[in-house]
C-alpha cells in the first residue's frame, strides 16, 4: 500500500514544484484551481483494467525469484545452451505467476471496491450560496462543508464555525490515533460568529497560508487573513481526516487538504516488514545454495572440456556446432547445466512456504478455543507471514493493564471496626472459595443499587440493615471521600466517573451498601443514605499525591457536623491514628496481611471530627497557603499534615485488581516452556509488583526479588551490579563483557549470551531508572542482569521505553520476541517485537491495527505459541527439510549422470518428468504434510510445555541440520542413480529386446527417485490424516496415470515431437527386473534412515520422542490438566496504597470548568468521557470505568497525559 | 484467577447466553467445528518403535536374501559369449579392416573370428553387437533426431526438424532420416558360421525381424504413406544420410522391414543409456526341442567391417546370449540384494543389543510435569 501511495504522491508532485506554502481562498475555487492541489479522491487501488497486466508482471518480475526464472527462461531458448525444453520453465513459472496475480488482482478489486465507496460518501458543500450535496470525491480545497453530527471529517478542514457554545466541536480520533476519549476544537471568534449563516459564510473570503501537506497529526501551522487581519492558526482548530464528530449538532471548515494529502493519507505510509528467522535464514540458504549451484556447474564445465578434448573424434558421428572449440563448449555447458541444475533452488519453494503459512494462519483464524464469546472476537493472524517465528519464542513483553489484568477493580473484603467481611464459610467453619455459583447478597432493598456488583458475605448487609455506626460511618467515608463524578441521566440509573478504577470500585461498593453518591458540585456533595437524600458541604479536598499517598475531604453534614475523612494507604494512615486506636490498629494490621495475602489492594480509612472554631483558623491559612506564591506545595502539605492527625481508624478495604481469566496459569506454563516474560507497564511500582505476584510471576518461593529504582545513573549502575553479583557472585564488578559475536549473512553483531544463576530470581525496574539503564553505556548491564532473572517487571514505563527495551534484547540476544498489549501505548512495542500481538476486542483498536495476530484473551497466547506456533514450526521446518532433500536427490542424479553423459547436459529424466515433479508428483503430499503434521496432540502439547523449547534453541532447522539434510539427498542421489545404473548395464528385457536405452533408463531412475521420497515423506511424516493418504497415495497414482498417459500412442500421435516416449512405461514396467531395482533402490534409501532415526531414539530420546511414547502408552487423550488450587500466598504485606491514579483531581472536581456545559443527550454508542468536556480530560485507563455502565468492557486507551508523566513528571 | 477460567468455554462448547446483545439477528463469529478447522482430524501417527523397526530389519533380511540368490543364479544360469571384434590389436583378424577404414569404401572389407563354444546353448540365442565408449547419450546426439519424420509425416520427410543439424539437408534435399543417430547407423554385417567337426562351415540362421519394440515398429516408426505405395517413389526428393551406402528405402528387400521401419534402424535409434551398451542384432531361434540351439563346437563369426571407431577409443564386441525371465546376464542384482539383506539382519541384530542395553532411555519414566 506504500507503495502505491509514494507513487501516488509523485504523481502529484509531477505537475508542479515542490509545495512551499500552501495558499487557499475561501469560496474562491478559480483561484484555488490554479495551484492544482489534489481533489478529495482517494485512490488506493493500484491498477486498473489495462494496467493490470503490465504492472502487475512487472512488479512480480521484480522480485528475485521470479526474475531468476525469467534469466532461465531466456537461457533455454538459446539453443546452443538450452538442455531443457522451454515448457519445464515456462509451465511452472506461469503458474506462480498466475496464482500471484490472481491473489493481486482480488486484493485491487476490494481496493476498488473500498475507494469507491469513500469517495461516494455524501457531504454537504457550500456552492453559490447554498448546500449542495456532493460526493466527496468532487470536494476541493477552498470549499466550506457542513459536518453533522456522528460524520467522518471529509478532508482535513479549518473549522469555521459550530453549533457548540464558544465554537466548540468534539471529535474522536479512534482511526488516527486509537484513542477514544473525545478531543475537543474550538474555531477562531471572528469565524464562529459566522454561526449557520449561509450568507456570511459565503461571503466569506478568508485567505488561507499554511504549511505544505505532510504527515504530522499533532501540528499545524498557518495563519488567516480575514478583514484585513490576521490570525494565526494551530491543531486546535483543525478537524483531520479521518475523526468522527461528536456530540455537536453541526459544524462548518474549510477544506485545506484534500484527499491524498491529508495527513491520514499521508500517514498511512508502508508499515515495516517483518521477516522471519527462517526467511533470513532461508535466503542465507539460497545464496549458499547458488554458490554451490555454481560450483556443481563449473565442475562439469570443465569435465566437459576435458571430455571435449579427449574424446574429441567423437566427432565422427556427431559434429561439433560451428566455431565451438573444447573451451567455448565447456563454457556453453555450464549454463546448460545452470538450467538443468536450477532445480536446487525450486520456484515452487517460495510458493509453497507462503501457502503453509498462510494455511497455518486460517488455523489460528478458526480456532474455536481461541474465539472469545463474550465478545464475539475470534483469534486473527493478520500476519500471514511469521507463523513458524511464532514456535519460537524466548521473550515475551506483556502489558500489563488491559492484557494481564482486566482493569476491573472489585470490591472484594473489608475491615470494619476489627471485623473482616468479605469471605464465605460453610457450617464447619471453612472458608469456601468463590465461584460463581457462590450465593450472592442481595440488595434489591436498594433501588439504587448497582446490578453488576456483587458480594457473598451476608453479614455486612446486616451490619448496615442493624445500622451499625462504624459500618455506617464507614461507607459514609468511601461515598464521600473521593473525586468521582456522578451521571445520572435517567432516574435511578448511576454512572460514575472515577479517575481511577479503584476509587470506582469503593464508590460502587457504598452505593450498593446504601450510600449512594448521586451528585456533586463544586461545594456539595449529595448523598442517599439509607434512602434518605442527603446533602454534604465539601469544604475542602486534600487532595492526593504520591508523596502523602492518601487523600482527606472535609465536609460539613446537614446537620452541621465537620468531619474529615481519609483514606490512604495503611502505612501513612497509621502514623496518623489516634492512640486510643491501637488495639483496633493490630486486629485490622491482621486482616491487612491477609488481604495483600490474597493479592488484593488494600486502603486504609480514617475519619475524625472536627472542631469549628479551628477549622475556621485551619481554612484561613489554608487560604493563604493556596494563593501564596512562593512555596506553595510546601505550606500546604504543612497545613494537611496538620490536620490529618489523631484520627480514628475505621477499617480497610480490599480491592482486587482483577485478572484476565487464566493468566497465572498461562503464565506457568509458558515459563514451563522456557519463556521469558517481562511485564512493561505504566503503572506504578506497587500496582505493577501486586499484579507481578498475583499473576505468579513473582513468587514468595523466588530468591530475590531485586528493585532498581535509582535516580541517578550511578545509582542505577550500582543496584544492576549489585543484584547481578548476588546472582552469581563469579561474574565479578567488571564491566560487561560480550560473549559471543555472532555472524549473519556477514553483519557481525554482538550476543550476549544466558547465564546460567542458581534460583530464581526477579526484577523490578522503575521507569526513570529503566531511562538511565536504557542509555547505551548501562543497556549492556541491564540486560544481563534483566536476563538473569525469571521476571523483569518496567513499571512507569513510557511507550517509547517499551520499544527500547523490545529493541534491547533483539540487539543483543538471538532470541525472537513477542509483545502483547492492548492499548494505544503498546504500539510502539508491538511494532519494534518480531511479533508483535494485541489484545482485541476492547475499545481503540490501534494495538490490534499495528499486531500481527490479535485474540481478546490473554490466555489464548498458551494456544497460540504453545499449540500453533509450535506446529507452525515444526511444519514449517519439516518442509524445509524435506523439500530441500527432495530437489537436491532430484538434481544430483543429473550431477552423477554427466560423468556418462560426456558433460552434455542431458538431462536423467524425462523432461516432462522434469516439469512436473516440483508441482504435481511431490507438491501436495508435502504440502499435506506442512499442513496437517503434529508431533503430539494439543492437549498433550498443554501438558508437556517443555516441548516447546526445541524451538527457542532452533534445532528442527539450522545449518547444521541442512548441511545433514546435503549429505543425505548425497547419499539418496548416488542410491538413485547408481543402482539403476548397475542393474541395467548391459542387460536386456526377457524377451531379448533393448531395455539400458535412454527412455527406459530415465523413467527407471524417476520411479525410483518418486518412491523414494515419497517413503522419505512417509517418515518424515508422524500424523497420517485422511487427506496426506490421499495425497500421497494419490500423487503416485497421478505419476503413473500421468507417465502412462503421456507415453501412449494416442499422445504420440497427436504431438509427435513432444512426447518421444512412446511406449516406455508399457515396455518397461512390465520387467521383473525393474520392479526388483525399484524395490532395491527404495529399500536403500529408507534403511539408513530408518536406521539412524532408531538408534538415536535408543541413545539420545529428545523430548518429542520421549513424549510420543508416553502418547503410544497411554493410548488415551491425557486426563485433564489438575486443577490448580489458587495459590495463596501467606505473605507479609505488599500493597500499599494502591491508587493508580494522578494527582489534581481534586482541584478539577472543585473547580468550576467540568460544568461548563450542561449534558445533552447523545447517542448511547458512545463513551461516558464524552460527558467531561472542556479541558477536563480525565486521563488514564480509568475514565472508563462504570461497572454500572452499559458498556462494562469498555476502557480507555491512555491518553498521552499519563503515558508521558513519567517523563515530564519524574519525581512522581 | 486461574482457577476461575473454565475448561468447558475454552473447549468451544459455550452456550451463546453470553454473546453480544443482538445474538439472533448478529451471526456469530465464532469458527465452525469442523474437525478439519480445529485440525482434530483422525489420523494415523507411526513411531519407530522396537516392535515395528526390528522385525522390519528382520523381514527385509529374511526376504532379500532368498531373492538375491535366486537372481545370482538365474544370472549365473545364462549362457554368455563375448567377442570383441574391433582389431585395434595388430593380432586380431580385423586389424587389418579396422586400419584402412573410410565410410565410402566400394569393396567391403571382411574379417573372421573363430572361436569355440565349451558348453552348448540351450534356448533361443540372442545375438548383439555391443558398442564401447560411444556417447549415445549425448545431449546434442539424442536430440539429434526428427521424430515425426520417422513417424512417417510427409511434411517433415519435405521439411526436416531443425534439430537434425548438421545432418538435415544434404545438397539442398532433406535427409531422410535426418540427424546425427540415424546417420551413425551401425553398418557392421555379422555372419555366424558353425564349423561342423566334419569341416564344413554352416550358416546359421539368423532372424531379423522381431528384435524392436512393438510399440516402436508399430507406432513410433513409420512409412510415410504417398500416392504410390512404392517407397522408392515416397523417399524420391530426399537425400539419404551422407554415411550411409544405400538410401532407407534399401535397407531391406522386404516391404515389412524396409524404409523407416527397418529393425535395424529402430533399434539404433533408440539410444542408449549409457556409452557401453549392447543392441540386439539377430535372434538365433531353438529350431527343435531335443538339439540346443548351439551346440557345443567350433564356430567363425564373419564380419563385414564397415564401422569405425577406433577414432574414439571405441570397441565393438559380438555377444552372443541366452535369457531368462529376468534379462541378460546380469549378476549385479543378485549381489546387491544377498548384500542388502545380509546388512539388513546384522543391523537388525546390532538395534537389537542397542535397543535391550538402552532402550529404556527412550521411556517417558524421566519426563517431568
Amino acid at each position: 500500500m506504500g507503495s502505491q501511495m509514494s507513487l501516488f504522491g509523485l504523481h502529484c508532485l509531477k505537475g508542479k514544484e515542490k509545495e512551499e506554502e500552501r495558499r487557499i481562498r475561501a469560496n474562491n475555487r478559480e483561484y484555488n484551481q490554479l495551484h492544482k492541489y489534489a481533489t478529495n479522491a482517494i485512490k488506493t487501488s493500484k491498477y486498473n483494467m489495462f494496467s493490470f497486466l503490465p504492472l502487475n508482471l512487472f512488479e512480480q518480475f521484480q522480485r528475485i525469484a521470479n526474475a531468476y526464472f525469467l534469466f532461465l527462461l531466456i537461457l533455454q531458448v538459446i539453443p546452443a545452451i538450452s538442455s531443457l525444453s522451454w515448457f519445464t520453465t515456462v509451465v511452472p513459472l506461469v503458474l506462480v505467476l498466475a496464482v500471484s496475480a490472481a491473489k493481486d488482482g482480488s486484493d485491487d478489486i476490494n481496493r476498488h471496491k473500498s475507494d469507491r465507496q469513500v469517495n461516494n460518501r455524501k457531504v454537504k458543500v457550500l456552492l453559490n450560496g447554498e448546500l449542495r450535496t456532493e460526493k466527496w470525491m468532487d470536494v476541493q480545497v477552498g470549499d466550506i462543508i457542513k459536518l453533522e453530527n456522528n460524520h467522518f471529517v471529509t478532508a482535513d478542514l479549518l473549522l469555521l464555525s459550530s453549533s457548540e457554545p464558544l465554537n466548540l466541536v468534539y471529535i474522536e480520533t479512534a482511526e488516527l490515533d486509537g484513542e477514544t476519549n473525545l478531543k475537543v476544537r474550538q474555531a477562531l471568534t471572528i469565524t464562529g460568529d459566522m454561526g449557520h449563516n449561509l450568507e456570511m459564510l459565503s461571503a466569506f473570503d478568508g485567505e488561507l497560508r499554511c504549511e505544505p501537506p505532510n504527515n504530522r497529526l499533532d501540528r499545524f501551522t498557518g495563519t488567516l487573513m480575514f478583514q484585513g487581519q490576521k490570525f494565526s492558526l494551530d491543531n486546535e482548530k483543525v478537524l483531520l481526516r479521518g475523526c468522527t464528530l461528536r456530540n455537536t449538532e453541526w459544524c462548518f471548515g474549510l477544506v485545506i487538504f484534500a484527499g491524498p494529502e491529508t495527513k491520514l493519507m499521508q500517514n498511512s505510509g508502508r508499515t515495516t516488514f517483518k521477516r522471519t528467522s527462517i526467511d533470513r535464514m532461508m535466503n542465507a540458504l539460497v545464496l549458499c545454495i547458488f554458490v554451490f549451484l555454481v560450483f556443481m556447474c563449473t565442475v562439469l564445465a570443465i569435465g566437459n572440456s576435458i571430455w571435449e578434448q579427449q574424446q574429441g573424434d567423437f566427432t565422427t558421428f556427431l559434429p561439433r556446432q560451428d566455431g565451438v572449440n573444447a573451451a567455448f563448449s565447456g563454457f556453453l555447458t555450464f549454463w546448460s547445466y545452470v538450467i538443468i541444475l536450477n532445480t536446487v533452488v525450486p520456484i515452487s519453494l517460495y510458493v509453497s512456504v507462503e501457502i503453509i503459512r498462510l494455511g497455518n494462519s486460517f488455523y489460528i483464524d478458526w480456532d474455536r478455543k481461541m474465539y472469545y464469546a463474550r465478545s464475539d472476537t475470534p483469534a486473527v493472524a493478520r500476519t500471514t507471514t511469521l507463523n513458524e517465528e511464532l514456535g519460537q519464542i524466548k521473550y515475551i513483553f506483556s502489558d500489563k493493564t488491559g492484557t494481564l489484568t482486566q482493569n476491573i477493580m472489585t470490591f472484594n473484603k473489608c475491615s470494619i471496626n476489627g471485623k473482616c467481611y468479605g469471605d464465605v464459610f460453610d457450617y464447619s467453619g471453612q472458608r469456601l472459595e468463590m465461584t460463581e455459583e457462590t450465593e450472592k447478597v442481595d440488595f434489591s432493598y436498594n433501588p439504587l443499587a448497582d446490578p453488576k456488583f456483587s458480594f457473598h458475605d451476608h453479614s455486612l448487609v446486616e451490619a448496615v440493615k442493624l445500622e451499625n455506626p462504624e459500618v455506617h460511618a464507614f461507607f459514609r467515608l468511601l461515598a464521600l471521600c473521593h473525586t468521582a463524578m456522578a451521571e445520572e441521566k435517567t432516574e435511578g440509573e448511576l454512572l460514575y466517573q472515577a479517575q481511577s478504577p479503584d476509587e470506582g470500585a469503593l464508590v460502587t461498593a457504598a452505593r450498593n451498601f446504601g450510600f449512594v453518591f448521586r451528585s456533586r458540585t463544586p461545594e456539595t456533595i449529595s448523598i442517599v443514605e439509607m434512602g434518605i437524600q442527603r446533602n454534604y458541604e465539601l469544604l475542602t479536598i486534600l487532595d492526593f499525591n504520591n508523596v502523602r499517598k492518601r487523600m482527606s475531604v472535609i465536609v460539613r453534614s446537614p446537620e452541621g457536623k465537620l468531619s474529615l475523612y481519609c483514606k490512604g494507604a495503611d502505612t501513612v494512615v497509621y502514623e496518623r491514628l489516634h492512640p486510643s486506636c491501637s488495639k483496633l490498629m493490630e486486629v485490622t494490621t491482621e486482616h491487612l496481611s491477609e488481604f495483600a495475602g490474597d493479592g488484593l489492594r488494600t486502603l486504609a480509612l480514617a475519619y475524625k471530627d472536627l472542631d469549628e472554631s479551628y477549622f475556621e483558623s485551619w481554612r484561613q491559612r489554608h487560604h493563604e497557603a493556596s494563593t501564596a506564591l512562593d512555596d506553595r506545595e510546601d505550606k500546604l502539605d504543612e497545613l494537611y499534615e496538620e490536620i490529618e492527625k489523631n484520627m480514628l481508624l475505621l477499617g480497610a478495604t480490599g480491592i482486587e485488581d482483577k485478572l484476565q481469566d487464566g493468566v497465572s496459569h498461562t503464565i506457568e506454563q509458558l515459563s514451563r516452556a522456557d519463556i521469558k516474560i517481562w511485564v512493561l507497564t505504566g503503572d506504578k511500582q506497587e500496582t505493577a509488583e501486586n499484579i507481578g505476584y498475583s499473576c505468579n510471576l513473582l513468587r514468595e518461593e523466588m530468591s530475590e526479588v531485586f528493585t532498581v529504582a535509582g535516580t541517578s545513573p550511578e545509582e542505577v549502575r550500582q543496584e544492576l551490579r549489585t543484584a547481578r553479583i548476588k546472582m552469581k557472585p563469579e561474574t565479578g564488578e567488571g564491566n560487561v563483557t560480550i560473549e559471543g559475536e555472532g555472524e549473519i549473512l556477514g553483519k557481525k553483531s554482538k550476543l550476549v549470551q544466558d547465564e546460567a544463576v542458581n534460583g530464581e530470581y526477579g526484577l523490578v525496574i522503575n521507569g526513570h531508572s529503566l531511562a538511565y539503564a536504557l542509555d547505551k553505556t548501562m543497556e549492556l548491564e541491564l540486560l544481563r542482569t534483566a536476563c538473569m532473572c525469571k521476571t523483569v517487571i518496567c513499571c512507569r514505563v513510557t511507550p517509547l521505553q517499551k520499544a527500547q527495551v523490545v529493541e534491547l534484547v533483539k540487539k543483543y540476544k538471538r532470541a525472537v520476541t513477542l509483545a502483547i498489549g492492548d492499548g494505544a501505548n503498546d504500539v510502539s512495542m508491538i511494532k519494534a517485537a518480531h511479533i508483535g500481538v494485541g489484545i482485541s476486542g476492547q475499545e481503540g483498536m490501534q494495538a490490534v491495527l499495528s499486531s500481527d495476530y490479535s485474540f481478546a484473551q490473554f490466555r489464548y497466547l498458551q494456544r497460540l505459541l504453545l499449540v500453533h506456533g509450535r506446529w507452525s514450526y515444526l511444519r514449517m521446518c519439516k518442509f524445509l527439510c524435506y523439500f530441500f532433500y527432495k530437489n537436491f536427490t532430484f538434481t544430483f542424479v543429473h550431477f552423477w549422470y554427466a560423468f556418462f553423459c560426456g558433460f552434455s547436459a542431458q538431462t536423467v529424466y524425462d523432461e516432462w518428468f522434469i516439469t512436473l515433479y516440483n508441482l504435481v508428483y511431490t507438491a501436495l503430499p508435502v504440502l499435506g504434510m506442512s499442513l496437517f503434521d503434529q508431533d503430539v496432540n494439543d492437549r498433550w502439547s498443554f501438558q508437556y510445555p517443555q516441548l516447546y523449547v526445541p524451538g527457542q534453541l532452533n534445532m528442527y532447522f539450522s545449518k547444521t541440520i541442512f548441511a545433514k539434510c546435503v549429505l543425505h539427498s548425497g547419499y539418496s542421489s548416488l542410491v538413485v542413480f547408481f543402482i539403476p545404473y548397475a542393474a541395467m548395464y548391459n542387460t536386456v528385457r526377457d524377451n531379448g529386446k533393448d531395455v539400458a536405452d535412454y527412455q527406459s533408463f530415465a523413467l527407471l531412475a524417476q520411479t525410483c527417485l518418486l518412491i523414494a521420497v515419497c517413503i522419505q515423506l512417509g517418515l518424515d511424516m508422524a500424523y497420517w490424516t485422511a487427506v496426506n493418504q490421499f495425497f500421497v497415495w494419490g500423487s503416485l497414482a497421478v505419476y503413473f496415470a500421468i507417465t502412462f498417459a503421456i507415453y501412449s500412442n494416442g499422445i504420440f500421435l497427436i504431438f509427435t515431437s513432444s512426447f518421444p516416449f512412446i511406449g516406455v512405461a508399457r515396455n518397461t514396467l512390465n520387467q521383473a527386473n525393474v520392479w526388483l531395482t525399484i524395490l532395491l533402490t527404495t529399500i536403500l534409501c529408507v534403511l539408513p534412515v530408518v536406521a539412524y532415526r532408531f538408534l538415536l531414539m535408543q541413545l539420545r530420546p529428545t523430548i518429542n520422542d520421549k513424549v510420543r511414547f508416553k502418547v503410544r502408552q497411554t493410548k488415551a487423550s491425557p486426563p485433564p490438566p489438575p486443577r490448580r488450587a489458587r495459590i495463596r500466598r501467606t505473605s507479609s504485606r505488599r500493597s500499599g496504597y494502591a491508587f493508580s491514579h494522578a494527582q489534581g483531581y481534586g482541584d478539577l472536581v472543585t473547580s468550576r470548568r467540568f460544568l461548563r456545559r450542561a449534558p445533552v443527550s447523545r447517542s448511547t454508542a458512545f463513551s461516558p468521557t464524552a460527558r467531561s468536556p472542556g479541558k477536563f480530560l480525565p486521563t488514564g485507563r480509568s475514565a472508563g470505568y462504570s461497572p454500572t455502565g452499559r458498556q462494562s468492557n469498555l476502557r480507555q486507551d491512555e491518553t498521552s497525559l499519563q503515558m508521558y508523566r513519567a517523563v515530564k513528571d519524574p519525581q512522581i | 484467577m486461574a482457577s476461575g477460567y473454565s475448561a468447558k468455554e475454552e473447549d468451544g462448547h459455550h452456550s451463546g447466553a453470553l454473546g453480544p446483545a443482538g445474538g439472533a439477528a448478529v451471526r456469530s463469529r465464532k469458527p465452525d467445528n469442523t474437525a478439519f478447522k480445529q485440525q482434530r482430524l483422525p489420523a494415523w501417527q507411526p513411531i519407530l518403535t522396537a516392535g515395528t523397526v526390528l522385525p522390519a530389519f528382520f523381514i527385509i533380511g529374511l526376504l532379500f536374501i532368498p531373492i538375491g540368490i535366486g537372481l545370482y543364479v538365474t544370472s549365473n544360469n545364462i549362457r554368455e559369449l563375448q567377442i570383441d571384434y574391433t582389431g585395434t590389436e595388430s593380432s586380431s583378424p580385423c586389424f587389418a579392416c579396422s586400419q584402412n577404414y573410410s565410410w565410402n569404401m566400394t569393396t567391403p572389407c571382411v574379417c573372421s573370428v573363430s572361436f569355440s563354444l565349451d558348453q552348448p546353448f540351450e534356448s533361443n540365442v540372442f545375438m548383439y553387437y555391443g558398442l564401447s565408449n560411444f556417447y549415445q547419450n549425448h545431449r546434442r546426439y539424442v536430440k539429434s533426431r526428427d521424430d515425426s519424420q520417422l513417424n512417417g509425416n510427409l511434411n517433415s520427410l519435405k521439411e526436416p526438424s531443425k534439430e537434425c543439424e548438421p545432418y538435415r539437408t544434404n545438397d539442398g534435399k532433406p535427409i531422410a532420416p535426418c540427424g546425427a543417430i540415424a546417420n551413425s547407423l551401425f553398418n557392421d554385417t555379422l555372419a555366424l558360421y558353425y564349423n561342423d567337426p566334419n569341416g564344413t562351415e554352416t550358416q546359421i540362421q539368423l532372424v531379423k525381424r522381431g528384435i524392436a519394440w512393438w510399440t516402436d515398429k508399430h507406432v513410433k516408426f513409420r512409412n510415410p504413406v504417398g500416392d504410390d505405395s512404392n517407397l522408392t517413389a515416397i523417399f524420391q526428393g530426399t537425400a539419404k544420410p551422407v554415411n550411409w551406402q544405400k538410401p532407407v528405402y534399401e535397407l531391406d528387400s522386404d516391404p515389412e522391414n524396409n524404409g523407416f521401419i527397418n529393425e535395424d534402424l529402430i533399434v539404433w535409434m533408440r539410444t542408449a543409456a549409457l556409452p557401453t551398451f549392447r543392441k540386439l542384432y539377430r535372434i538365433i531361434e531353438k529350431n527343435s526341442s531335443t538339439s540346443p540351439t548351439l551346440p557345443r563346437g567350433n564356430y567363425t563369426l564373419k564380419i563385414t567391417y564397415n564401422y569405425p571407431v577406433r577414432s574414439f577409443e571405441g570397441r565393438k564386441r559380438m555377444i552372443l546370449s541366452t535369457i531368462s525371465w529376468m534379462g541378460g546376464k546380469n549378476p549385479f542384482l543378485g549381489i546387491a540384494y544377498i548384500t542388502v539383506g545380509s546388512i539388513c539382519f546384522f543391523l537388525g541384530v546390532v538395534l537389537l543389543i542397542i535397543h535391550h542395553k538402552y532402550g529404556s532411555r527412550s521411556s517417558s519414566a524421566d519426563l517431568t510435569h
